[in-house]
Formats: C-alpha cells, structure tokens, sequence
C-alpha cells in the first residue's frame, strides 16, 4: 500500500506545485491538501480538503485518512498574503500548535516535514560567515515572520520529543527563488528603483523553486531526523544581483531604509520590515554539507544560476507586457 | 628617535636570515614595480586588445562546502584570479562589473575587485610611502593553510592591509590574507563592505577554521583594539593577546602559526591622548589626539611617512599535538605565550635594523 500524506498551505503556488509533485510519485497512493481557502485551479490527483489548521477539524481529517505523512508548508511569509500581521501570526503560530497536537493524536503518522526558513539565524555583523544548523543564532529575530517561524520550530522541536516515534525534519531554506515564485524578494528585485542600505553589501544565497519542493519531497520519501540547511551553492552580493537584474539602485542610510522602501513600494509587496532590512543590511549564508552528506540531496541550480532564471523570466514578462 | 628606549636582550641566534632576504626585496623595489601597473584605474590602456579571449575559469566559491578537505584548491583560485589581469582590458573588466559578471565566495571575497581595484589603491603607500620591507616570506606556506599572528598598531588599521599586499605582491604564490576584524567592522557601513569584499571576516572560531581548512593564510591580530589604540608611548610594547582563541583554532587545523612583526605603524599616528568622552558619544573604543588629529581636520588623517618593515616568522607548527589539545587551556596559554615571546622578540630584532623611524 502506498502512503498518504497530508500537505498544508496547497492553495498557495509553492503548497500546490508540492502537492502536484507528491501526487505523481508512485511511492505515495493518496495526497490530502489542505488550505483555508480553494486553490486557483484543481491540483492534480489531490483531494482537497478545505479546512482550517487552526481548528481541531483537521485532526478528524487526518484521523479518517489515516494520514502517515504530513508536510507543513503552511507557514506564511508576509502580513499582506493573510490580511493582516494578528491574522499571519495566529495562522504562523497557533496554526502549527493545532497542526502538532493533530500529528500528535494521530497514531498513523510517521513522518513530519516542516519548511521553515534560513531567517531563523537572524542576520547582524556578529554572524559567522555561514550557518551550520547547530548554530545559535547571534542576533535572534525579534518580528515577523522570522519570530514566527523560530517559534513554530520550537513547537516542532517539542512535538518531536513527545512523538519520538515520529521522524521529524525540519528544511531551513534559503529564499526561493526562480522563473515562478513570488515572494517579498522577487517584489524587491522587481521595484523599478531598488533600494539598497548605503554602505553594505549583504551575501545572499537562494534556492530554485524547483530545487526547494525536490528537497521537501527527499526528505518525504527518505525522511531523515534532524534539521537541514538548503541553499543553492555559492552566495551572490547583493550589488551583483541588482547589476544581473539589471536594476537601477538608490542607496539609503539604514535609519531611513524602512520608509523610503514602503514608498518605493506601492502594492506593498516587498518586505521592508525590520527584520528584512536586517537581512538588507547584513546579509547571511548558510552551510549545507549536512543537506548534501546526510539528505543526500544536492541542488540542481547554484544560488547564481537559480538568481538568473529569475532575471531572465523576470525580462521575457516585460517584453510580454510591452 | 623613538628607537633609543627599545634594548634588544635577544641574542642574535637567529640567523641574520632576515637580513638576508632584505637584499632580493630592495633590489625587486629599485627595478620598479613588477607587472603591468595601470596609471589610473578607470582609464582602460590603449592596448586593451579584444583579441584575448577572457578565459575565465569559473572557480568554485564553495569550497568549504565540499566534503573533500585542504589543500591546493584555494591555490588554483589564486591562479584563476590573476588571468585576467595579463589577458584582459580594463573596458572589458568594467564590462563585465557592471553587468554583475563575476563570482564572489562565500565570505564576500570578490577576488577580481581586491587584485585589480583594492590593492592596486593601497600599494603606493606600501612600496612609496612606507617603503615597506618584508622579510620572511619563505616561512608561509605556499598552497596550505596557514595563520599569521601579528602585533597591531597605528590607530587605523593600516599593518593589517600592510601585511595583506606583502603576501600579495611579494609572496611567490601571490597570497591572500583573509583576515579575522571584530564586529564593529562589519556594522560599520562601507568599511564592513569593503572588508568582505577583500577577503576579511568575523573573528570567531567557525570562520577561522572554515578559512584554515580550506587551505587559505589567515590573519589575526590577537591584540585587537588595545593594541590599535595604545598611546605612542607604549610602542612595541605587545598588549594582551586576548583569549588565544586563535590559538584553538590553529590546533584544530593543524594549520602552522606564523608570529609576524610589524615594525613602523607605531609611528604613523602618534596617539598622543585619547578623547574618552567623544569615543563614548560615538560608540568607538578610542578616539585618538594625535600632533596633527583633529587639529588640522582631515589633513590629520595622513599618516607620517614612517619606515616600515614586515618580518613573517619561523612556523610553529601546531599538528604534532595530542587530539582535543584545543581544548586544553594550557596547551593553549603556553602556545600563546610562545608566539607572543616570538613576535616580541622579532620587533626588537626589527628595530635595531631600522635605520630610524622615518629613514
């Protein structure tokens, strides 16, 4: 008999691609999305079950499908794709707690996969040049979506000390990035004018979409205990990404970075909170030998190449514009 | 002048191989500058000749990353690093800069940007200025990892960058100096870009032997700013070597010690009083009076054209030690202590081959 597994956050574009990818895998007989609201378009060989993970629902859901796998990407990155900070956090937080105590009530479950993200490290001029995943952070994120997701980490890490039968992997990601995804960067990286923080040129590392749900899915079909680093290889300068894109730059002084980038932004989609101008500012890199040695996942697309295949998508949909 | 206090009671056991090598360096300087040496960087040389293909070989930037360990990869980079600088013009490097073409690696360093832009900035304070000489060179390593330990002096920082064109332009692998600054470096804005830029990041232990395991010379100034911004009157007085945590790191690598002494950048800023209240306002550890600073603002800033000389010392190799001797305070006190003594004795040696501060 094949697995079931259960994704959270499907109606969102990296939560249904996953479920899409899961559901062709032969090794996997059943995939269940889940999501508060409907997806766009019907997802292939998915059974959607529209439901909110902050209510118990979803536990009776999983009990009945005797659900042995469940992938968590249901963590939201910016307050505009929930209407609002309170509502994000409480998706983010109470979300993941309602999420768990399912998981754990559900004895058919074996494996959880959670995405969570590289800004759990924090970013500041204490940081070591790369993180590995033993490292504590030296300047803990303090807001957004980062605190969210070092808290979510914390119910994981709780979970799997209740459930040590469960094997429990947490994916820290770099950005995504790539010819599709959307994401507060690909908004900053497509403002007409870019701001960046005078004086500072922060290293960043990305991750190709396509590289980003292969990894979720290694560790769903082999899952591995433990908390994995994924990154593409190598680090761009912010200065070099902006010239690869193409892109005209103001450079502000830190004090004033946060307001000019709201003003720069109008749909408000690129994330000038503190924590991302943090990020701005100082930059961060991950180490990924754990992802290559004990995920024996290694990315197809360099954080260079993965960068690119944004810019040139990002070029040809001007032209289609013009 | 400010040699007389200084009395040498090391014997001269050491052979005068320094004395030695000081021949070669100054015979080098009187020829001229070696390699081709643009007038100005933003004016492309006429020559610039399209006909060379820019063969770039796309080095790896995550070496560290790579389960493979050591050795002369980090030497290859050096190699690839120059190429252009014979084959390419500079319209076409500034081509390729604009349009973001080039690899950093992991830690920022943009070897490209440091070989053709940085260094070539600094070397006229390094050959014409201070008319540096370096001594020495033959005790670093030519494709491993090694870490140079040096005394710091000077209120700014300029020994370290001293130090990093030596390696460069006198070494005969062309050397670069990644070296470990604290973190007011890097929350300084410019100062902390162009420290990542050139090679330099934070003093902590993962980064050190990151850097170290990976082949690369690293450099340490265990004296930090105690030793930066000491008054004049305690020249070439070695401060407290911090918590020898570079020590630890060396014996977790393996990687030699190399004790190096600076001689000349005391005398470039004579910090004559320290302005406590001010540096407080503005969050500096010091903030330095000096017969020229601030009275004559921005002039104040030049530094006197002292006599510099650069002495890398005798290795002291740290791979013979037991396992987990890192982590054994006094293995590490005691090695500490050995390479201070060196470095001390070095500066003594140093200044009596001085003919003066500024001769």
């Amino acid at each position: 008999m094949g697995r079931t597994v259960l994704v959270t956050g499907v109606s969102r574009y990296l939560g249904g691609r996953k479920a899409a990818l899961l559901a062709a895998d032969p090794q996997i007989s059943t995939v269940i999305g889940v999501d508060v609201v409907a997806p766009e378009s019907p997802i292939v060989g998915t059974e959607f079950v529209r439901a909110d993970i902050r209510n118990p629902v979803i536990a009776k859901v999983m009990g009945e499908a005797s659900v042995d796998t469940v992938v968590h990407m249901g963590v939201i990155a910016t307050p505009k794709q929930a209407g609002g900070r309170s509502t994000m956090k409480e998706i983010n937080v109470i979300g993941t707690m309602q999420l768990l105590a399912a998981c754990q009530r559900t004895p058919s479950v074996r494996s959880l996969v959670v995405k969570s993200t590289a800004a759990v490290y924090g970013s500041g001029p204490k940081d070591p040049a790369k993180f590995t995943e033993d490292m504590e952070p030296r300047h803990s994120p303090s807001s957004g979506w980062p605190k969210d997701s070092v808290e979510v980490e914390t119910y994981v890490r709780g979970f799997a000390r209740r459930r040590p039968d469960v094997s429990v992997t947490t994916l820290r990601f770099a950005n995504f990035i790539g010819p599709r995804v959307q994401t507060a960067l690909t908004a900053y990286f497509s403002l007409p004018l870019v701001p960046t923080v005078l004086g500072f040129d922060p290293r960043m590392q990305f991750i190709h979409e396509d590289d980003g749900l292969e990894a979720i899915r290694a560790a769903v079909l082999s899952p591995r205990q433990g908390t994995f680093n994924i990154a593409g290889r190598g680090v761009v300068m912010l200065s070099q990404a902006i010239r690869r894109a193409q892109r005209q730059t103001v450079a502000v002084p830190s004090l004033l970075f946060g307001t000019v980038g709201r003003t720069l932004s109008p749909t408000g989609l690129a994330d000038f909170s503190p924590e991302a101008v943090r990020y701005l500012t100082y930059g961060r890199a991950l180490d990924t030998r754990a992802m290559h040695r004990t995920l024996g996942f290694d990315p197809a697309w360099t954080t260079e190449d993965a960068f690119l295949s944004f810019v040139q998508r990002h070029d040809a949909a001007e032209v289609d514009v013009a | 002048m400010p040699d007389a206090d200084v009395i040498p009671f090391a014997s001269p056991g050491d052979p005068d191989r320094a004395g030695g090598a000081v021949g070669p360096s100054k015979a080098a300087r009187l020829v001229g500058n070696t390699g081709p040496q643009p007038a100005s960087p933003t004016v492309p040389p006429a020559s610039a000749s399209p006909a060379v293909p820019a063969v770039r070989a796309r080095r790896s930037t995550d070496a560290p990353d790579v389960p493979v360990p050591v050795a002369s990869e980090p030497h290859e980079v050096i190699t690839d690093a120059e190429i252009p600088l014979d084959g390419e013009g500079w319209l076409e490097f500034a081509r390729r800069r604009i349009s973001g073409d080039y690899s950093v690696d992991d830690f920022g360093f943009d070897p490209e940007l440091t070989d053709r832009v940085l260094l070539t900035l600094v070397r006229p304070l390094y050959r014409s200025w201070f008319r540096v000489e370096t001594t020495g060179l033959e005790n670093v390593p030519s494709a491993s990892g090694a870490l140079v330990v040096a005394n710091h002096s000077g209120v700014i920082a300029l020994d370290s960058v001293m130090a990093q064109v030596a390696l460069h332009d006198e070494h005969p692998a062309h050397r670069h100096l990644r070296m470990l600054g604290a973190n007011l470096v890097f929350q300084t804005p410019f100062m902390g870009e162009v420290a990542r830029k050139a090679g330099h990041t934070l003093a902590c232990h993962p980064d050190a032997e990151r850097l170290l395991a990976a082949g690369e010379i690293v450099g340490v100034w265990p004296e930090g700013f105690k030793g930066v911004g000491k008054p004049f009157g305690q020249r070439y007085k070695l401060q407290r070597f911090g918590r020898g945590g570079f020590v630890s790191a060396a014996l977790r690598t393996g990687a030699p010690i190399i004790p190096t002494a600076i001689v000349g950048a005391e005398e470039i800023y004579p910090m004559i009083g320290n302005a406590k209240t001010i540096a407080r306002i503005f969050g500096l550890p010091y903030f330095p009076i000096t017969p020229t600073f601030p009275w004559f603002g921005p002039l104040g800033l030049i530094p006197l054209p002292s006599k510099w000389m650069i002495h890398f010392g005798e290795p002291i190799r740290t791979d013979h030690f037991p396992e987990g001797a890192a982590d054994d305070p006094m293995v590490v006190f005691n090695l500490t202590d050995q390479v201070r003594e060196q470095i001390q004795q070095s500066l003594y040696r140093l200044l009596v081959k001085r003919p003066s501060a500024f001769g």
